[in-house]
């Protein structure tokens, strides 16, 4: 069953008669998975991935450094669910290494992104850190090249 | 000059690719939904490439043995043993060529004397019967048939064989139908030919794509017939490596000291570069190609149920990334379907006539395409039939 997952995770617009055809089985058998997977917290939405870069919006991305304070008894969870909170943070993650908490904001300016890190993260009490990073251009996101470098190239052949 | 007197007539008398007319329509048309390529979608897989970069940034760019690197030789001689248990030795039974092409040419060239019937079954890819006419043979095609799902049947075989039958060309999995011949078809084909000196060319190209439970099956490894069998293979299909130019043939040490004779005099050495990527692929490209073979696979499925869905029937193609489907039910001939088909919804398909006589009635769709395009082009081929 985990090839419906893989299937969906590349292309969330096959259906679940396109998914059926594909792995031999009845859509009732699809369908049924689908819905178990939903239940189950394994699938959790489905969007498009817009490149925004190509648009007149305005619009920038950073990554977050976040040192912090862990909170006796209830580790970094706590403090994650503060940061998920807000609109603005779209990805949050521990990580190993260097600095603890990895946020991903999305925000209409670089003044806008830098005034919420000053005004909202910066001044919590467990936050001991920030470093913030502008992202320039997006090259790939979750597998997929933001400038395709060439179309079919293939010359039609005799083969 | 009058080069129509100075041209061998062998060569100017050989027809012009069936397809050539379509294709170049096509090529005016923007948009064009093209379902009519016989080459893998997916790119080099990038370690391959990668490997090719570091030896030209160390300038590892002169010839190599004519046969081949020996390393190379060595892991296809692994390569064969791992994945389908045959067994050439490295130093006397393999050569590197350009593209399976040049492996054809070659066991054509080295075998065939004028007068000599080459047996060709159709439909099938369309080099054999040229390349063997250019040696002077009587081509002998047998005309495969939809009821044996295009596969090569015993009986076909003994009914074109004469006392002048030198070569069988053996070409599975098949392009354009995506046939292939199972265990038992394969034994039954070496119940005609044991016994005789008919050589066989078997061009296993498409190999590693193979959609049953099981693996592809050469027919050298059937009893008595590795001794009479030229294979022929390569990193094109299998790797995506299309534009490299590599195949290799095996045989026989006496066949293949020939065949790098003729090879040396005409090539030299296949290209440095790819045989260094070629390396890397076969070492270390499992993985790539169980990936692409899965992928394959789902557009497979997914284009032989849509066109069954269309009222054009489609036997399961277990082989290669090409389907077949019967256009009969519209009353119309194979290029006229794909001509009508081109003009009126852009979509670009090959007419099955061009491969030979027994394609006609049927037309070969390429699912070297991502699920989305094959999508398309099945939703323009339904308005087509609705209109």
């Amino acid at each position: 069953m985990n090839k419906i997952l893989e299937l969906l995770e590349k292309n969330s617009t096959l259906t679940v008669a396109d998914i059926a055809v594909m792995l031999d089985k009845s859509e009732e058998e699809i369908s049924a998975a689908i819905e178990q997977f939903k239940k189950d917290g394994i699938i959790l939405g489905s969007k498009m991935l817009v490149n925004w870069q190509k648009t007149t919006r305005e619009y920038v991305t950073a990554f977050i450094e976040l040192k912090v304070t862990p909170q006796f008894g209830k580790g970094f969870d706590q403090i994650a669910e503060r940061f998920y909170q807000y609109e603005q943070v779209k990805t949050v993650y521990l990580m190993s290494g260097a600095y603890d908490i990895a946020l991903i904001i999305e925000g209409k300016t670089l003044n806008e992104v830098a005034l919420f890190v000053a005004e909202q993260l910066s001044p919590m009490d467990t936050v001991i850190s920030t470093a913030t990073h502008f992202v320039l251009k997006k090259y790939k996101q979750d597998g997929v090249l933001f400038e395709q470098p060439q179309g079919d190239e293939r010359l039609v052949m005799m083969v | 000059m009058n080069f129509s007197n100075l041209l061998n007539n062998t060569l100017t008398d050989l027809p012009p690719s069936g397809i050539r007319k379509l294709f170049d329509i096509a090529a005016t048309m923007d948009d064009v939904i093209s379902l009519g390529i016989g080459e893998p979608d997916f790119p080099t897989p990038w370690h391959v490439r990668n490997v090719a970069i570091n030896t030209l940034e160390k300038s590892r760019t002169k010839y190599t043995a004519n046969a081949g690197m020996i390393e190379l030789r060595q892991e296809i001689s692994r390569y064969l043993q791992r994945r389908f248990n045959l067994s050439y030795k490295a130093d006397k039974q393999i050569l590197v060529t350009v593209g399976g092409s040049e492996a054809i040419d070659l066991t054509m060239r080295a075998f065939i004397k004028p007068g000599d019937e080459v047996i060709v079954p159709l439909p099938s890819f369309v080099c054999y019967g040229p390349l063997a006419a250019m040696c002077g043979a009587k081509v002998v095609n047998i005309n495969m048939r939809a009821e044996d799902n295009f596969k090569l049947t015993p009986e076909l075989l003994k009914n074109a064989i004469t006392d002048k039958t030198k070569l069988l060309v053996l070409p599975f999995p098949n392009n354009p139908t995506g046939s292939i011949m199972e265990k038992s078809d394969l034994e039954a084909i070496a119940d005609v030919l044991r016994g005789t000196d008919i050589l066989v060319l078997s061009d296993e190209i498409y190999s590693e794509l193979n959609y049953t439970s099981t693996r592809h099956i050469s027919i050298a490894e059937i009893p008595d017939m590795k001794e009479r069998t030229i294979l022929v293979n390569g990193f094109s299909k299998t790797y995506s490596m299309t534009g490299w130019r590599l195949g290799y043939v095996c045989a026989e040490p006496e066949v293949i000291t020939q065949l790098t004779k003729l090879h040396q005099y005409a090539i030299m050495c296949a290209p440095t570069t790819s045989q260094f990527a070629a390396i890397e692929a076969i070492k270390n490209g499992d993985e790539d190609v169980r990936l692409m073979r899965e992928e394959y696979n789902y557009r497979r499925k997914f284009i032989v149920n849509g066109f069954n869905k269309l009222g054009l029937t489609c036997f399961e193609p277990l082989g290669a990334f090409y389907c077949f489907p019967c256009i009969k039910s519209t009353g119309m001939t194979s290029e006229e379907f794909c001509n009508k088909l081109l003009t009126q919804e852009k979509v670009a398909i090959v007419p099955g006539g061009a491969f030979g006589e027994s394609g006609e009635g049927y037309v070969r769709v390429s699912y070297a395409y991502s699920i989305d395009h094959i999508k398309k082009a099945l939703d323009a081929i339904a308005r087509f039939l609705n209109n």
